[in-house]
């Protein structure tokens, strides 16, 4: 292993480690003011969908692909399935997209 | 009393691990390629096993391995992935609402394992989340992560391209299949997601800031937005009622 390889992930470590370790140190038992608790409620719905949206249009070059993905996904989630069910429906429907292609 | 508490933390684990799955399952696909471009950049088995282990940030890692390649100092790489998993620090905030008052120690230890995925299965479950369910979650996705991402380096181009290809739709999958439902008993979530998304596309797509920092300005700003608007209707409300 390289030397200058290992300090860099050893860096790397740190740097991401210490933001997700912080707030579950600093506020152990806090109460923080209430309107500071609605918005941190409001952050794992705002996060998901910033996570999903523009990234997964641009999952493949074909654009077709991430927005199929996405309806598929969408549909088997709101009639109710399980995430697994979501999970493994979007990939079966993009195997029989990307077959027929 | 002592041994009640050690089986509920059992059970808990078990449920987190049960949780894990999904995200075991998507992490295969990207593992695996970072596995692979990993080996192609250079790096010796060791370090991709090393990096994955350490790091365990999916973003970050690819980034890396791209920065490395095109020879930028490692100075620079790590302060990119500060700047890249600096989302994380909005997530603990965020989880730490809903997380029981486990010891110190206990939840240093889970909070290593904070990732996009498991922090949005352990934030849109019910209830409140303690360490016996975070390890267990996180110790899933985290195996698949670090086994993944060796067997990738190892045998690399090994899956169909179709396969691969189609398993890059899983996480995404999986962030819908945890946003829908609580979408469909909460308009509020509709609001939530549909405002960070389409912040995040202006951000993004206009090139004004990095991925890293877009999603947690968009992310901000959604959760602020909706929260002052909510509390100004409520406020209103309660004034109305007197």
């Amino acid at each position: 292993m390289s030397k200058e390889i290992v300090i860099m992930i050893i860096g790397m470590a740190v740097v991401t480690y210490i933001p997700r370790m912080l707030p579950f140190v600093m506020f152990r038992g806090k109460e923080l003011p209430p309107f500071l608790q609605g918005v941190l409620k409001n952050v794992p719905y705002a996060t998901l969908g910033a996570l999903i949206f523009p990234a997964i249009l641009f999952i493949q070059e074909d654009i077709w692909y991430g927005i199929i993905g996405a309806a598929a996904a969408f549909i088997v989630a709101f009639l109710g399935a399980n995430v697994i069910v979501v999970v493994i429906g979007s990939i079966a429907v993009l195997s029989v997209y990307s077959y027929f292609l | 009393m002592e041994s009640t508490l050690a089986v509920k933390q059992a059970t808990d684990f078990k449920k987190g691990v049960q949780s894990g799955i999904s995200i075991a399952i998507g992490y295969m696909p990207i593992a695996l390629t970072f596995g692979l471009i990993a080996k192609t950049t250079g790096l010796a088995l060791g370090e991709t096993v090393m990096m994955s282990m350490l790091v365990f940030a999916g973003a970050a890692q690819y980034i890396s391995l791209s920065l490395l390649a095109q020879g930028i100092g490692i100075f620079e790489i790590i302060l990119t992935t500060f700047i890249v998993n600096i989302r994380h620090f909005l997530m603990s905030a965020s989880l730490n609402e809903k997380a029981e008052e486990d010891s110190i120690g206990a939840r240093m230890g889970y909070s290593f394992g904070i990732t996009d995925e498991t922090f949005s299965v352990a934030a849109t479950r019910e209830g409140t989340v303690n360490a016996g369910y975070m390890f267990g979650l996180n110790l899933t996705a985290y195996s698949s992560w670090v086994f993944f991402s060796g067997l990738g380096f190892l045998i690399g181009a090994g899956l169909p391209q179709t396969l691969q290809e189609s398993m890059s739709v899983a996480l995404y999958a999986m962030f819908v299949g945890l946003l829908v439902p609580s979408m469909k008993s909460n308009v509020k979530v509709v609001y939530l997601a549909a405002l960070a998304a389409a912040f995040n596309s202006i951000f993004t797509m206009g090139e004004l800031m990095s991925t890293g920092w877009s999603i947690v300005l968009a992310t901000l700003l959604s959760a602020i937005l909706v929260e002052t608007v909510e509390t100004f209707k409520t406020g209103r409300r309660t004034e109305a009622d007197e």
